[in-house]
């Protein structure tokens, strides 16, 4: 299993999507689709994801192996599929900006790893704020490019807490790649430094939740 | 050399020269501020070219910046292209919808011409009216975003991630128009007056392609369009990081390279070897919270690592101060690089002696 990881991660790395599709099929062959997932595409991801906190890979790298591996797992494990993980309810937004690169990598490696997530798009405090309740969820991610919407995820944490909903807000972006601090100045529950990390928070939290 | 004091520009000149000047220059490279000065919305503020004009002289009166910095905000470029602004109170203008909605627009699509946008010709008249101030004292530093990097607003981040590895003819043809805007764009800063011009390129950058994909691209333009800009340009990746392409970024023709806060200063300078000259890399996003003690550690940070032998311009790491930073920080680096950045810096062996390499 180990020297298919690496293959795979290679595969992603080099954009070679046709190699990625064997080695998946491969893994596919031998185990049940959320086990591939699980032992296959979540690692290598993992992987990609620390590579480019490293400084080692690309942001582009990250983005098309994103987008690969969601295309992968959407066929062996389609969203109606009952091994989908639509807990916790989670969703992901841009605050307030309109740079989405991030949170159209966050979404694809989540959905990648087996998620399933709102995508809300992009969205003001307020109407973030109505819609989370609203669709009552226990995860919020949210995603910015520039300093002025990170500080405004301090307004959705406050107003959040003032409705007395009980969701975590997940932040990620490069105000807060910058600054280790910001993302606890401004109320978050948790930071991802890479979007795959974001995949391992969402479990802390749903094991937390349990 | 270093008893008498230089203008901005002759101490610019010499630290470009890889000479030590009297003392370290700073850009401190604030656009934003100048609406504060002024009393004034972010969106009024760059509605007349009058206000920029004064709010720059104020910022440099009041903070001793060596260089003026023109710039108004990234996407007055794209308003050429047919694009919308959107004005935040606290922030950066940010370019509206893409004006490229999909790939096929690109067969299309035809290069702006500069003298016809009336955003650009205000930041052309802002060049002007600062020239006829401060003459050749002090450097004036216009902005061109790059060819290679103008595609994140032209069609969005992610479709041109796609464009780059899947589409190369329409890369080429979208390279071929943005190369002949941003050097006519370019080259008239610097006959209205700049000195030298800012060449933002974070696509270049290995946080965000790898350096082979830079090599057949990025290099590629950036080797282009430098060639035929007519004046000095400083490459800055705009937060993203240098140091595994510096001598690849060396070899497109620039002369300056802004450093990112997230890479070693004194490692960046020793890979760079007098070959081109660092911007850099005070952390624009921990600033707003500094106290005064902070900026002062930090400026000496910076010039320890970077500031013998010259080639060093202290500066933040973006190529723009945030907003939210406030008048205590700036004021305190202004004094910080007053009191340390003087040559011969023979403070930095303590330093050095007590914090490392």
């Amino acid at each position: 299993m180990k020297q298919l990881i690496e293959q795979f991660q290679q595969s992603l790395a080099a954009l070679d999507r046709v190699k990625a599709d064997a080695l998946f099929q491969e893994a596919l062959a031998t185990m049940a689709p959320i086990q591939a997932v699980e032992q296959l595409v979540v690692p290598s991801l993992e992987h990609i994801g620390a590579a480019w906190h490293r400084g080692d890979l690309a942001l582009s790298q990250v983005y098309m192996s994103g987008r690969f591996c969601e295309a992968l797992v959407d066929g062996a494990l389609p969203p109606s599929d009952p091994d989908r993980k639509h807990q916790p309810r989670s969703a992901i937004v841009v605050l307030s900006d309109y740079h989405d690169l991030g949170k159209r990598i966050v979404y694809s490696i989540m959905r990648a790893s087996g998620f399933e997530l709102f995508d809300y798009g992009r969205m003001d405090v307020d109407q973030l704020v109505e819609r989370a309740i609203a669709d009552q969820l226990r995860v919020l991610m949210i995603s910015v490019l520039i300093l002025p919407s990170a500080l405004k995820v301090k307004q959705v944490c406050s107003r959040l807490k003032e409705r007395g909903v009980d969701v975590k807000v997940v932040v990620g972006g490069a105000p807060f790649l910058f600054d280790a601090q910001l993302w606890q100045d401004v109320g978050a529950d948790a930071m991802g430094s890479s979007a795959s990390e974001a995949v391992a928070i969402v479990e802390r939290l749903m094991g937390a939740m349990q | 050399m270093n008893a008498i004091t230089m203008t901005s520009m002759q101490r610019t000149l010499t630290a470009l020269g890889h000479q030590e000047a009297d003392r370290v220059p700073l850009f401190l490279l604030t656009t934003l501020h100048g609406a504060k000065e002024l009393n004034l919305s972010i969106e009024d503020y760059f509605s007349r070219f009058e206000n920029v004009v004064e709010g720059q002289i104020r910022l440099r009166q009041k903070y001793r910046s060596d260089c003026l910095y023109p710039f108004f905000y990234a996407s007055i470029e794209t308003e050429a292209w047919g694009a919308d602004t959107l004005f935040l109170p606290d922030g950066p203008p940010l370019c509206g919808a893409p004006i490229i909605r999909k790939a096929e627009d690109i067969d299309r699509l035809e290069s702006p011409s500069v003298p016809d946008c009336a955003g650009l010709a205000k930041v052309l008249k802002t060049i002007g009216a600062l020239k006829a101030q401060v003459g050749d004292t002090v450097p004036i530093i216009g902005v061109a975003i790059s060819p290679f990097s103008l595609p994140v607003m032209q069609m969005g981040f992610h479709s041109y991630i796609e464009l780059l590895y899947e589409q190369p003819q329409r890369f080429e043809r979208l390279m071929a128009l943005n190369e002949a805007f941003t050097v006519s764009w370019a080259n008239a800063q610097l006959a209205a007056g700049a000195t030298a011009i800012c060449y933002f390129d974070p696509v270049s950058s290995p946080t965000n392609i790898p350096r082979d994909l830079y090599l057949r691209t990025g290099q590629q333009v950036a080797k282009r369009t430098i060639a035929q800009i007519k004046g000095p340009t400083a490459t800055h990746m705009a937060s993203g990081r240098c140091l595994s392409i510096l001598p690849d970024v060396a070899q497109s023709g620039t002369a300056v390279v802004g450093v990112s806060a997230l890479e070693d200063l004194g490692q960046v300078k020793r890979a760079a070897q007098a070959r081109v000259s660092l911007l850099g890399n005070l952390n624009g996003i921990e600033m707003r919270r500094w106290t005064p003690g902070q900026a002062e550690h930090e400026v000496k940070r910076a010039i320890a690592k970077a500031g013998r032998g010259g080639g060093f311009i202290l500066g933040d790491n973006h190529g723009e101060i945030p907003w939210q930073v406030p008048d205590q920080v700036l004021l305190a680096i202004a004094d910080a690089v007053d009191r340390w950045g003087r040559y011969p810096l023979n403070w930095i062996d303590e330093w050095v002696r007590t914090h490392g390499p």
